[in-house]
């Protein structure tokens, strides 16, 4: 038999080793992976020595997947086969898109039929077939994925991946079924100006309250942070999340095009290489009219067409203006949801390689009164603070004391008569979150009620976004407006959502976890990982085991820590109790029956509850200077 | 039995130092946010959510002028937002129209300005009530005349937040 071994007094029996986690920024032109390395965030680069990744997926004819660089330089070439800015169509139906006409990519309106409901998840038809953006997604943390595990030699625990603040509930879970499929454990979606401020404000030691100004490839977002002591509290938040650098390469674009239709009469209809190589001229461009005065854009189209036009850097302005204006709404939004004007704003920080551009900078100088900080890379700094956060959360010790307060970016609520949406949670709420309000019945006698879960700022349930359905049964037959139906939403830190409906006088409930409707069922996530991974069958039996060890040796090491440094704040039969719990448990581990262990582990949660109620009142009195806190259920 | 007053370490009075409201939320949340213990024992789990997401809903309630006074009542078993508690001021009825007809007026005019403008107003309003608050509750502690005044300024919070709304569409 094995000797057991037995730690030093005082510690904890687990050796506390690092936890490999990452911070990947899922940006929709470029992508970033970055970890927290002897307490250093740094970026990861690939074997040439490149940090960004181009968010291209090209599928090439011998049947491989290919990603990045070499992806982006088929772009125009290959243009149906090669997918540029694909977070753009997250979480999107096809009525979402806009510009069909000027994407060159083939849309199909797939209908993924569940449950009746209408869910139009967008596809794009390759000549791998038929790709949902959440698969070709996936290749891109794939490929980050494997620059890490090669990078720090193992096997990932986690990563926090960033989305725009604005995103919406189908484009998060869009992002978080793309981790699925990419192999990744999602340890938080983190919204990108936050991941910012946690890195602008870690690396400068700065006090006070921020303004986050991120102008992506395709999304903007402003975010307002009050930084104090090491918490990053987040006021308001709001954006666009359709509006970013493509759509000034799209101006561009356009008003090539204008100029060689004026230049020529019979100009026919542009093919899709065409579309797409005057699109990176376009890019190309507005780059270069960053320091430069101006950019000559010039190419030979497929029918033969020279293209041959300059574009001053005044004109970019002229053409662009009313999208650099088009930021300065939600900005307004988010300043009067903070409740504070420009005098109260210490700082304000850019990010996104969209704010290179001179005229932004401008709008955003003139808005606030004060230069914006720029002393760091717009590019790099939302996966530097996706790393400290993916630290932190994988459980390695936490040396800046960090914790960030995040918010709910929209509305949540529900649908009352009328098609009306009632708020049950509003914008910028902190997380985590509960709220209540009591609902009733329209009709005598009526014994059910359907809830609706949208998301939104609007009036209308048909302009929000629906996010779920369910129904509450049994309710007793009264008279209309009688019956008491009190329907909680709690969101928790990780910002994932349930619904509770319960009948006052019978207490009868309904309940649901909501997953939008734009998400992927578990078969097809299942369907599509099976295919990824060739026809490996993964034994169901197998893996439920192993997850309920590996649970149950977490649970004893966290209670036996727990107890080695606070044992003091209970009786000694308490303490009692929870060791023969933590016997019990540790005598079924090496059994091979997953139900015992589970149930084991349950029954050492329940010992447990006072004392991690004393655990929690201590910590608090500690946090407000030594007073006691007798009971903090209020 | 707490309350949020308590919570925080605060006296229950309408007027509180807000800089020690936010410096004891910070700590409650610095000592119990779930992002301080992804590793514990699910027990611990619970109560960090519980704690946390209560902390929320207090720093929120008191943090507002208005839901702090109603909350102040309603640890007197008095529901201000009860429509039968009390009848508003003739005045106050003649000035509501008022206001709701400025609003409208600038809101089809699509006028910014003066939609800022009656903003500011309201918000000086808002100020004074908050004034007369203070002396109603913590010291003459006339409940009811508190009640009333507490309705005239969740009335005065709901023209402020229509009017941004009104200042968002015409954006």
């Amino acid at each position: 038999m094995a000797l057991l071994q037995i730690a030093e007094p005082g510690m904890s029996a687990a050796p506390h080793q690092h936890r490999l986690a990452a911070g990947i920024d899922l940006g929709t032109t470029n992508s970033l992976v970055a970890t927290v390395r002897s307490s250093m965030s740094t970026v990861l680069q690939d074997d040439y020595g490149h940090a960004l990744l181009p968010s291209v997926v090209r599928y090439t004819p011998d049947g491989k997947v290919i990603v990045g660089h070499e992806a982006q330089a088929m772009q125009s070439t290959d243009p149906v086969n090669t997918i540029a800015s694909v977070k753009r169509f997250m979480g999107r139906s096809l009525n979402d898109i806009t510009d069909k006409a000027h994407i060159p990519y083939r849309f199909i309106d797939g209908n993924l039929d569940n449950a009746g409901a209408s869910k139009r998840v967008l596809q794009l038809q390759t000549r791998a077939g038929l790709k949902t953006p959440v698969e070709i997604s996936a290749e891109i943390l794939k490929s980050l994925k494997h620059r890490a595990e090669k990078s720090l030699g193992g096997e990932l625990v986690g990563a926090v991946i960033t989305v725009p603040a604005y995103f919406d509930d189908a484009q998060r879970q869009a992002t978080k079924d793309a981790a699925r499929l990419a192999g990744l454990n999602v340890l938080r979606l983190l919204n990108e100006p936050t991941a910012a401020a946690v890195a602008y404000g870690l690396d400068n030691k700065s006090e006070g309250t921020f303004v986050i100004y991120d102008l992506g490839g395709g999304t903007f977002d402003v975010s307002i942070l009050r930084l104090s002591k090491g918490v990053f509290e987040v006021l308001a938040t709001n954006g666009d999340s359709a509006l970013g650098g493509d759509d000034f390469d799209h101006r561009i674009y356009c008003w090539v095009l204008d100029k060689v239709r004026e230049a020529s009469e019979h100009f026919a209809p542009l093919s899709e290489e065409d579309t797409r190589l005057l699109l990176t001229k376009a890019r190309q461009a507005k780059e270069w009219l960053t320091d430069n005065h101006e950019a000559q854009i010039a190419c030979k189209l497929s029918n033969g067409t020279l293209v041959d036009v300059t574009l001053t850097a005044p004109q970019l302005v002229e053409i662009t203006q009313h999208l650099v204006t088009k930021t300065l709404s939600p900005t307004r939004k988010a300043m009067h949801d903070a409740n504070l004007s420009i005098e109260n704003i210490d700082g304000v920080v850019l990010v996104g390689g969209a704010t290179r551009m001179p005229h932004i900078r401008h709008a955003v100088e003139d808005y606030f009164k004060q230069e914006p900080l720029t002393n760091l890379d717009p590019d790099k700094v939302v996966a530097l603070g996706a790393a400290i956060q993916a630290n932190i959360l994988a459980g390695n010790k936490n040396d800046d004391d960090l914790l960030l307060l995040d918010v709910t970016p929209l509305s949540l609520g529900l649908e009352t008569m009328g098609g009306l949406v009632e708020k049950i949670i509003p914008r910028n709420s902190t997380l985590p979150i509960a709220r209540a309000q009591e609902f009733t019945t329209y009709k005598d006698g009526q014994t059910a009620m359907s809830i609706h879960v949208v998301q939104g700022e609007r009036e209308l349930v048909t302009d929000c976004r629906s996010l779920a359905r369910f129904d509450l049964r049994g309710i007793p037959p009264m008279v209309a407006g009688a019956a008491r139906i009190r329907v909680t939403f709690t969101v928790d830190a990780d910002g994932l959502l349930s619904v509770t409906a319960r009948e006052q006088s019978t207490g009868i409930e309904a309940h649901i976890e909501v997953k939008p409707s734009y998400g992927l069922s578990e078969d097809e996530i299942t369907h599509m990982l099976k295919a990824s991974f060739g026809s490996a069958e993964i034994d169901k039996k197998a893996r439920m085991l192993t997850e309920a060890r590996v649970n149950a040796g977490a649970i004893i090491n966290s209670v036996n820590a727990a107890l080695a440094v606070d044992s003091n704040l209970i009786s000694q039969s308490e303490q009692h109790n929870i060791e023969v719990k933590i016997q019990l448990l540790t005598s079924l581990i090496q059994a091979d029956d997953a139900d015992a262990i589970n149930k084991a582990v349950d029954t050492l949660n329940h010992a447990t509850e006072a004392f991690a109620a004393a655990r929690m009142n201590a910590s608090v009195s500690r946090a407000l200077s030594g007073k006691n806190l007798e009971d903090i259920k209020l | 039995m707490q309350n949020y007053f308590s919570l925080f370490q605060l006296p229950q009075q309408f007027a509180i130092d807000l800089k020690q409201l936010e410096t004891s939320y910070r700590g409650i949340q610095s000592a119990s946010h779930p992002d301080r213990f992804v590793s514990a024992a699910p027990a611990e789990r619970l109560q960090s959510m519980q704690l946390a997401t209560t902390a929320n809903e207090a720093y929120a309630t008191l943090k507002t002028p208005a839901r702090r006074a109603c909350y102040l009542l309603s640890l007197h078993d008095i529901n201000a937002l009860n429509e039968s508690n009390t009848a508003m001021s003739m005045d106050f009825l003649m000035q509501q129209m008022e206001w709701r007809e400025a609003l409208d007026d600038a809101k089809q005019a699509k006028n910014i300005n003066q939609l800022e403008a009656l903003a500011k107003l309201l918000q000086s309003e808002a100020k004074s009530l908050q004034a007369e608050l203070t002396d109603q509750l913590d010291e003459k502690k006339d409940l009811s005349a508190a009640t009333d005044i507490t309705r005239k300024l969740i009335f005065i919070d709901k023209v402020i937040t229509d009017i941004h709304q009104a200042i968002e569409q015409i954006e």
